[in-house]
């Protein structure tokens, strides 16, 4: 009786200042005035399609970019040959790691802008004409800021993975001349491939629930569905549809979670026939 | 030819420079930002440079200093929370056979595996009832919620990775229960509980979304100070918050190594 007496006060808090809510954001899409209604997701659906194919494509493409560059830093962390280059690489990944958005989107701000710092440098050095320079503050300004924040999660999940695994099958692959693309593709990837889910499902849903970043980056229409919900609150304290909009986004993150699911035990079934094979 | 010749240099070297580039420069803009007293367009780098807006932040009675001092104020009360009910539900789910426990660890990560913006609005709503929003025991709840999963997820390592023999060797020399946990067990487990609480320290300094809802305007944090100046337009400002929000994010980056021990990183979430 004592652990679980012990246990009790942690989960009140959770359940409290949590679950509950949670329940009431998912009650809370099916309130109308006059009972229980649809009404709510219907206006979400109505109004703000396009923000939530907006929502998608950028989280999807942030998620794609972070994904792809751990694997490359990890890949060169692990197979790289030269050790100062690889440790001045592992020096510099990890910096935005515990950055938060919101100082990372203000960051970003003046960076990136038409007169920013970046646009400004590459004229200075001669590698872009004045007239080439644009603003990224939009939906790219958005996907390079969330790409920025939490690509060192994702390196570092991912590196870490590399780091542990068995070297002798990479060694073997190496002495049978294999180049060393085909060794992080054909025997590195597939080992860590769970890892690089991880990184990538706990990524999306949290590039999913920032507000600073897309209120700071590009405040123009169309913009994310936490924007979307954040103005139905403030501005017209309309709960409805905005949890209806927080239902959506929370059902688009436990589809993502439940494809990983369902994938990552697939693929330990096909691991386990496979052992018994050999 | 040797891998490490200048030629190989050439090619590292500027893919090295370029995601340099990419990671510092944000960072670079920044420190520009906060001691640019002007920089207008067309100067690429700021015509007159000062600390003018550094004295303005910095005064004592000035707006920035009091949302320094609130904001650590809400992440040392938020530490103190998580502590207080991490402590021993760590040490139960640690060391006690709970029947639940996979299920009981996965709860506390369910704060981080959804989109928490919806469950703020919600909050926001229910504190509204009982007079909580804008009030600091308020934002302090709701950063609390959110930072349990590293209190509990690290403790529980932390208290795992304390090798039971020592626990009975106190035991078999007369210690009780409790005195065993005061003198053997705590001791052991405390680096790995400090690492924790400075995580859900920070967690809470930099919570933006939540304060955001429960907590404006009453209680001004310094990541909703570093809002309104950046909505305001007001870059120099803006820039000071967000560095004095970096300095304690990049020093745990450096140093959160030397905290967490292997051992008990390897028992994270086990």
């Amino acid at each position: 009786m004592l652990p679980y007496l012990l246990v009790a006060p942690a989960l009140f808090v959770v359940g409290a200042f949590f679950l509950v809510p949670l329940g009431f954001s998912v009650v809370g899409a099916f309130e109308g005035p006059a009972g229980p209604t649809l009404d709510n997701l219907g206006r979400a659906f109505g109004l703000y399609r396009t923000d939530l194919l907006f929502t998608l494509v950028i989280v999807a493409a942030s998620t794609l970019l972070t994904g792809l560059g751990a694997i490359a830093i990890g890949g060169y962390l692990t197979l790289g040959r030269n050790r100062t280059a690889v440790r001045m690489l592992a020096a510099m990944y990890r910096w935005p790691l515990f950055i938060p958005f919101i100082v990372a989107a203000q960051a970003m701000r003046g960076f990136i802008g038409q007169n920013g710092l970046m646009n400004n440098t590459l004229i200075w050095i001669g590698l872009m004409p004045q007239e080439w320079a644009q603003s990224f503050l939009d939906w790219r300004g958005i996907v390079i800021t969330f790409v920025w924040k939490q690509l060192p999660f994702a390196t570092l999940l991912v590196a870490g993975a590399m780091a542990a695994l068995d070297r002798s099958g990479i060694e073997a692959a190496q002495n049978l001349g294999a180049g060393r693309l085909r060794i992080l593709l054909g025997i590195v990837l597939p080992q860590v491939a769970r890892n690089v889910m991880v990184a990538l499902v706990l990524s999306f849903v949290t590039m999913m629930s920032v507000l600073s970043v897309p209120l700071m980056i590009s405040g123009q229409s169309p913009t994310m569905l936490t924007v979307a919900m954040a103005w139905r609150i403030n501005s017209l304290g309309d709960y409805g549809t905005a949890n209806a909009l927080g239902l959506v986004s929370c059902v688009l993150t436990g589809l993502v979670a439940w494809i990983w699911l369902r994938q990552a035990a697939q693929e330990r079934g096909g691991r386990g026939q496979g052992g018994g094979a050999t | 030819m040797s891998r490490d010749s200048v030629f190989w240099w050439l090619p590292r070297g500027l893919l090295l420079g370029l995601f340099a580039f990419f990671v510092f420069g944000p960072l670079v803009n920044l420190v520009l930002w906060s001691v640019a007293e002007a920089w207008f367009w067309p100067n690429r780098l700021p015509s007159q440079y000062g600390f003018r807006f550094w004295e303005r932040v910095f005064r004592p009675q000035g707006q920035a200093m009091e949302s320094l001092w609130l904001s650590i104020w809400i992440a040392s009360l938020t530490t103190l929370l998580c502590l207080a009910v991490s402590v021993p539900a760590a040490w139960a789910l640690a060391k006690a056979r709970l029947r639940w426990r996979a299920a009981i660890l996965l709860l506390f990560l369910l704060p981080q595996a959804f989109p928490n913006l919806p469950v703020y609005i919600n909050v926001a709503r229910i504190f509204f009832t009982f007079d909580l929003n804008g009030t600091v025991a308020g934002v302090v709840l709701v950063h609390a919620a959110h930072g349990l999963v590293y209190s509990i997820w690290i403790a529980t390592a932390a208290f795992a990775a304390v090798e039971e023999d020592v626990e009975l060797a106190a035991r078999n020399m007369g210690a009780g229960p409790l005195t065993a946990f005061r003198t053997v067990t705590l001791p052991l487990a405390a680096p790995g509980i400090a690492a924790s609480a400075v995580f859900v320290f920070l967690e809470s300094l930099d919570e933006f979304t939540a304060s955001y809802f429960v907590g404006a305007p009453e209680v001004r944090t310094l990541p909703l100070l570093l809002f309104s100046a950046a909505a305001g337009g007001n870059m120099q400002i803006a820039a000071i918050t967000a560095l004095i929000l970096l300095v304690p994010s990049v020093l745990f980056m450096l140093l959160v190594e030397r905290f967490l021990r292997a051992e008990v990183l390897a028992k994270v979430g086990r």
